[in-house]
């Protein structure tokens, strides 16, 4: 029982705190943080993902913001088909897993500096065929993207009358895509990740498929991304060509380090609390250096994140582990 | 037992110009501790390798209760039933002893990415099955006390038990040590021969590549002797160990 209570506890302490923020919000009359709020949700689910692949499968990316795009675009283009438009969200995903499939499979055969310039070289083209294609509306994008209806009522939609609906839709996703993470960290495929992180050839030998696993990883951290693209593009009512720009993907990686790299809970606090400042422009016209300045700071100093650095949990056992 | 559990067939393999695999053949029968000798650079690893599917050989066959599996990748070949150590220890860093040892239970469970996350509702009796089976194998191996350790805390010795612990899980039918008292303490290398003797003791076929002779010849029911990649000898501890040819090899040939 308290092994089950320690495993969730950071899904409890989330939905405490998006509860806790959502009242304070409401009885200060401050709800227009919660645009924000939302927004950095669906980011958020983007760093989730990016979470599995890099801290726990140790594969790194620098092209994730092209999924974020690719599931956006998707959701956008379908939804403006008319009789799609009830599964544009689930038919983005779909598209965004296949487009990870087919970037994964020749990809991943590549190992560290390889595979994260691969994945680089994929966020460029995402970003240079949005920007010079018409059909997706090249350097402006799409706009006018509708709501999308949800069940009971509710609808992911930008209009201010729905904002506080919104941003329990998103923070739910989130707190749902966290659980999936949790169990799926600690089941029998997260020991294997970690294992092919540790060591891929003695993972091999143990029995563990490190291909299929690294790609099923790679899809499924995609499908996260794609999620929130999806999703952003209905609450946003538009989508721009720079959410594929390889500042956002190093913005998601530097995320994923500063959360503490194998940390889901970690990924997700330093995710939400850096991406609603950046979104509230907090870091003005130094935004990406901000980000920029984390990943370098975070590698240098810190490298098992900032929730570490204060723990001093992981500082130590990196001592022991350097010692021995 | 009429056939070989692991038979090898004209075994060839090359890096890049270099035969280090040169027409190697033997048999090992169930059940027992056969060992591979020979000097540095004899082939003795990359034999391991290609046995396990870490690598893929030139030509030749290998079979596996008269199954091919040369060439089949690595994971493949776990899922036989053939499990390995590795000559510098390899245990996973970040995880508990016990943890590595349940990633070795691996090809014995069952559950992919859906089921995972799912979580505890779908996973938990084989989660709880998997952690029983490998802590009776610390247990076993006189490791409880360890099992929430992170596994490279440990001094190396414990690691090497570790590793062991961690191919037991899978439950094979043949394990293969490769040099398993390397580094070890005499106390330490008696407590590997006392383990190993265990082991096949327990049904499981031992294949060991060891560079410690008084080991190998304390627990060998056979011993195959290779040299610059060719096969010297094969038989009995005594009859490999009064070889001229084996001789030769160890201690410099006049002949030649």
């Amino acid at each position: 029982m308290r092994a089950i209570l320690r495993r969730y506890l950071p899904a409890l302490v989330l939905v405490i705190l998006v509860v806790a923020v959502q009242i304070t919000l409401s009885a200060t009359r401050q709800e227009f943080y919660m645009t924000q709020l939302t927004m950095a949700a669906y980011y958020t689910m983007v760093a989730l993902g990016l979470c599995l692949l890099m801290g726990y499968a140790g594969q790194v990316s620098l092209g994730h913001a092209g999924f974020f795009a690719i599931g956006g675009y998707s959701s956008a283009l379908i939804a403006g088909l008319g009789a799609a438009a009830a599964v544009s969200i689930p038919a983005a995903v779909l598209v965004t897993a296949a487009a990870a499939l087919l970037v994964g499979i020749p990809v991943l055969r590549l190992r560290g500096h390889y595979l994260a310039m691969a994945t680089l070289a994929f966020g460029i083209i995402v970003l240079r065929v949005l920007q010079g294609t018409p059909f997706f509306g090249g350097a402006d994008g799409l706009s006018n993207v509708g709501a999308y209806p949800l069940f009971a009522g509710l609808a992911i939609s930008g209009r201010r009358a729905l904002r506080v609906q919104n941003y329990y839709i998103a923070w739910s996703l989130v707190t749902i895509g966290l659980l999936l993470a949790i169990n799926l960290v600690s089941s029998r495929v997260g020991r294997a990740l970690r294992a092919i992180n540790g060591n891929e050839d003695a993972a091999s030998a143990m029995g563990v498929n490190v291909a299929r696993y690294k790609l099923a990883t790679f899809v499924l951290s995609a499908i996260y991304a794609g999620v929130g693209g999806a999703c952003l593009v209905h609450f946003s009512a538009g989508i721009g060509p720079g959410e594929a720009a390889v500042m956002k993907s190093v913005r998601y990686v530097a995320l994923v380090a500063a959360g503490g790299m194998g940390s889901l809970s970690g990924t997700l606090a330093v995710s939400a609390a850096l991406t609603f400042l950046s979104l509230r422009g907090v870091f003005g016209l130094y935004d990406d250096a901000v980000f920029g300045g984390i990943l370098l700071v975070i590698m240098l100093f810190a490298p098992h994140g900032l929730p570490g650095m204060l723990a001093g949990v992981r500082a130590r056992r990196s001592a022991r582990r350097s010692a021995s | 037992m009429i056939d070989p559990h692991l038979e090898v067939r004209g075994l060839h393999h090359w890096f890049g110009g270099l035969h280090v695999i040169d027409d190697v053949s033997f048999q090992c029968r169930a059940g027992i501790v056969k060992a591979i000798i020979g000097p540095n650079g004899a082939g003795k690893t990359t034999l391991f390798n290609l046995i396990a599917g870490a690598l893929a050989p030139a030509s030749g066959r290998i079979l596996f209760d008269g199954r091919r599996i040369e060439g089949i990748p690595p994971h493949r070949v776990a899922a036989r039933g053939i499990s390995r150590t590795f000559q510098a220890t390899r245990l996973f860093t970040g995880m508990s002893v016990l943890e590595n040892v349940m990633v070795g239970r691996h090809p014995r469970m069952r559950g992919g990415f859906l089921a995972g996350m799912l979580g505890p509702a779908v996973t938990a009796g084989s989660e709880r099955r998997a952690r029983g089976y490998c802590m009776e194998i610390l247990e076993d191996l006189g490791l409880a006390a360890l099992a929430p350790k992170e596994a490279h805390s440990l001094p190396f010795g414990r690691q090497r038990v570790v590793e062991i612990a961690r191919s037991l899980a899978a439950d094979p039918r043949l394990l293969l040590l490769d040099e398993p008292a390397c580094g070890l303490n005499p106390t330490e290398t008696e407590e590997m021969a006392v383990l190993i003797t265990r082991i096949r003791d327990r049904g499981v076929t031992v294949l060991i590549v060891e560079h410690d002779m008084s080991l190998v010849m304390g627990i060998s029911d056979e011993v195959l002797a290779l040299g610059a990649g060719r096969r010297i000898a094969d038989g009995t501890p005594r009859e490999v160990q009064s070889d001229p040819d084996v001789i030769a090899m160890y201690l410099g040939d006049d002949r030649a």
